[in-house]
């Protein structure tokens, strides 16, 4: 007998006997809490920094304005004039040569300043990672108030990546000393777009 | 009497002989605790969310098979191929089958109580691969040739004079630089090049969706995705009690795990794998180890809803004054004590003894195990069967017999206070502390409660 029926048959006889599943629709209902400033606050303190603009057609002069200073900047936002055709060719090592990158959340949570980013999203599933500075832009229409939200919104099997990002990169592997930057981004932007 | 190779209590004595040391567990490990207080304090629903996530995992245990089943299924809609492994010798074997397939000798590893379990490191190792653990606690303990102490802190027992001296050795850093910013940086630089050169990555799992065939990995560093992302290979290794049905129960899973881990909202980056990228594999290996067994045991089975938190570690007052590797198990703490003795009694035997019994680790569990029941419930199977040297026997007979007459708690008051002064396995802490010392009875004080027991019983 191979191993997965094995395993499948040991389960059948040794489980228990069925349970029920709870409901787990619409949980917590969201209040009238704000869902902005929680969302900036929860931010603010997981080392994050948080600008607020008007629309798109703000972030390319944060982007001149980056490249001006002599940062390598790739930027996904499709709503505004971007590199995707590049990002998607771009080998590792060279991604690995950026400096700020941009790239537009589908969903962002303001429990835990979680913002949802898609495969789609970020064109090349490495881009959110291997940068040195990461620039997440969210609509502020798209900020929910808890995960169950969140959950209720995305479909979570719609690319074949996802992730629920919040905060730079850290660790606190030494001594328990929280060190900003790890291996992901050093540090991270959210515009939130009014 | 049969002894444990490396009984719990000798280890953790030895540990004892740094007394600076044990403080700074003790302490930092309290702080960590004290954080997730504050981050459940701070979620209204808090208790709501763990019973769901409980009950979630009781269903899906009672239904496992045709999750696992549904999971496959998707999962290979996705195009992912899924193995089936018995145990850590088959998960070995398969992880190395499908590296060797694509004739790769450099592997990426991102954190997994699993594959420490199967002892995957050393296999590999051994077939000529190179793997480079990239979680940065797990690098350090895996440049130290060390296992990890803790499932979500695994270099929690070294200092950072620790890991300057050594990378120093294996990194080249500056002699008796310990600042934690510079060693990282050093780390970075360092895992940098080896997630660029590698085209192999494995993973562990946090949650596998039965609805979506999706695995979901969660990190503070990022490691991870870096792995998997730079990589051609994605191999992700979970135990069969990693499923939940469906993709919103996340909500609640992913709520509970980082808060109750480090007191964090949630992990930096929660990552969900459904389908490889063009030009990319993505393989999952489905480990049985002793689970199925488990879940046979009406008093354990419990156990296989834990979710890896590390909660009930750093509540525990003899995990923080013992440290992991007293436990000679790849999951120390309370979990590990209780999951242990499944896979080999014998060595394990006195793993359960490691307890005060206080009960802290079932108030702080985000799926509700009730661990110390469980520590309590081995304690009395191993003894009849013949495990625990007779000295011990006379405690639990004590202690069973006490338990089982509510009124004696009435007359001796509070539990707690009941069971420190008298039981030598609980713990004074700070002070003397009878549990490194063999569990001798402490001077037994006003009326002695032995001498009652003896004379009431039968
Ligand atoms: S047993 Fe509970 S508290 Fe301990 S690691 Fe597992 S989930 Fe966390």
């Amino acid at each position: 007998m191979n191993s997965r029926q094995k395993i499948l048959d040991n389960i059948e006889k040794n489980k228990p006997a069925f349970v029920s599943l709870p409901d787990t629709k619409n949980l917590f209902a969201t209040g009238n809490e704000n869902v902005v400033k929680k969302f900036s606050e929860v931010l603010e303190s997981i080392s994050s920094t948080v600008k607020k603009v008007n629309g798109w057609q703000d972030i390319p002069d944060e982007i001149s304005g980056l490249k001006n200073n002599g940062n390598y900047v790739l930027n996904a936002v499709e709503e505004i004039n971007n590199d995707r055709e590049i990002i998607i060719n771009k080998t590792k090592d060279e991604l690995e040569k950026s400096d700020y990158v941009f790239i537009k959340g589908e969903i962002a949570v303001a429990e835990n300043g979680a913002v949802w980013v898609t495969e789609k999203n970020a064109a090349n599933r490495l881009l959110p990672f291997i940068c040195r500075h990461l620039c997440l832009i969210i609509d502020s229409k798209n900020i929910v108030h808890n995960m169950h939200d969140a959950y209720e919104k995305i479909k979570i099997d719609e690319t074949g990546f996802g992730v629920f990002i919040s905060g730079p990169s850290k660790t606190a592997d030494i001594e328990q000393s929280l060190v900003i930057g790890a291996h992901g981004a050093l540090d991270l932007t959210v515009y939130i777009i009014q | 009497m049969k002894e444990a190779i490396i009984n719990h209590a000798q280890s953790a004595k030895q540990f004892n002989t740094d007394e600076a040391r044990v403080n700074w567990h003790d302490e930092t490990l309290w702080m960590v605790r004290s954080k997730r207080d504050k981050a459940a304090k701070s979620v209204e629903e808090w208790e709501t969310l763990r019973s769901l996530a409980s009950s979630v995992k009781e269903h899906t245990l009672s239904n496992l098979n045709e999750y696992l089943i549904e999971f496959e299924k998707q999962a290979n809609k996705n195009g992912v191929k899924v193995y089936w492994a018995a145990d850590a010798k088959e998960h070995n074997e398969i992880v190395l089958k499908i590296i060797n397939e694509e004739k790769i000798s450099k592997v990426v590893k991102s954190k997994s109580m699993l594959t420490e379990e199967c002892h995957l490191n050393k296999y590999l190792e051994q077939n000529g691969i190179e793997v480079v653990d990239t979680d940065l606690g797990e690098r350090i303990v895996q440049f130290r040739k060390e296992i990890p102490s803790h499932i979500v802190l695994p270099a929690i027992h070294l200092k950072k004079s620790d890991v300057s001296e050594t990378f120093n050795q294996y990194l080249g850093t500056e002699k008796n630089n310990t600042d934690p910013q510079y060693l990282t940086s050093a780390a970075r630089v360092h895992l940098r090049e080896k997630f660029l050169s590698s085209e192999v990555a494995i993973t562990g799992v946090n949650f596998a969706i039965a609805e979506t065939g999706a695995v979901v990995v969660c990190t503070n560093e990022g490691n991870a995705d870096m792995g998997v992302h730079a990589a051609r290979v994605h191999i992700a290794s979970m135990g069969i009690e990693k499923i939940i049905p469906k993709a919103n129960h996340l909500g609640i899973f992913l709520r509970l795990l980082a808060r109750s881990a480090t007191g964090q909202p949630i992990t930096t980056y929660s990552s969900h794998y459904h389908r490889a990228r063009e030009g990319a594999s993505m393989h999952i290996v489905i480990v049985d180890n002793g689970r199925s067994r488990q879940l046979a045991n009406e008093n354990f089975r419990n156990s296989l809803k834990c979710i890896r938190c590390g909660a009930c570690f750093n509540t525990c007052p003899v995990y923080r004054r013992s440290s992991g590797h007293s436990y000679h198990n790849a999951i120390a703490g309370p979990i590990g004590s209780v999951l242990a003795p499944n896979m080999d009694k014998q060595k394990n035997y006195d793993l359960p003894f490691a307890s005060t019994l206080c009960g802290s680790c079932t108030n702080v569990c985000p799926v509700k195990i009730n661990l110390h029941e469980q520590l309590w419930k081995w304690r009395q199977l191993l003894t009849e069967e013949g495990y625990v040297s007779v000295g011990k026997k006379m405690m639990m007979k004590i202690m069973a017999f006490v338990l089982s007459y509510p009124l004696l708690y009435q007359i001796a008051g509070k539990s707690a206070r009941f069971a420190l002064t008298y039981f030598p396995f609980m713990l004074k802490i700070k002070k003397i502390n009878p549990w490194y010392v063999n569990r001798e009875m402490p001077q037994a004080p006003k009326q002695s409660f032995t001498s009652w027991y003896i004379q009431h019983k039968k």
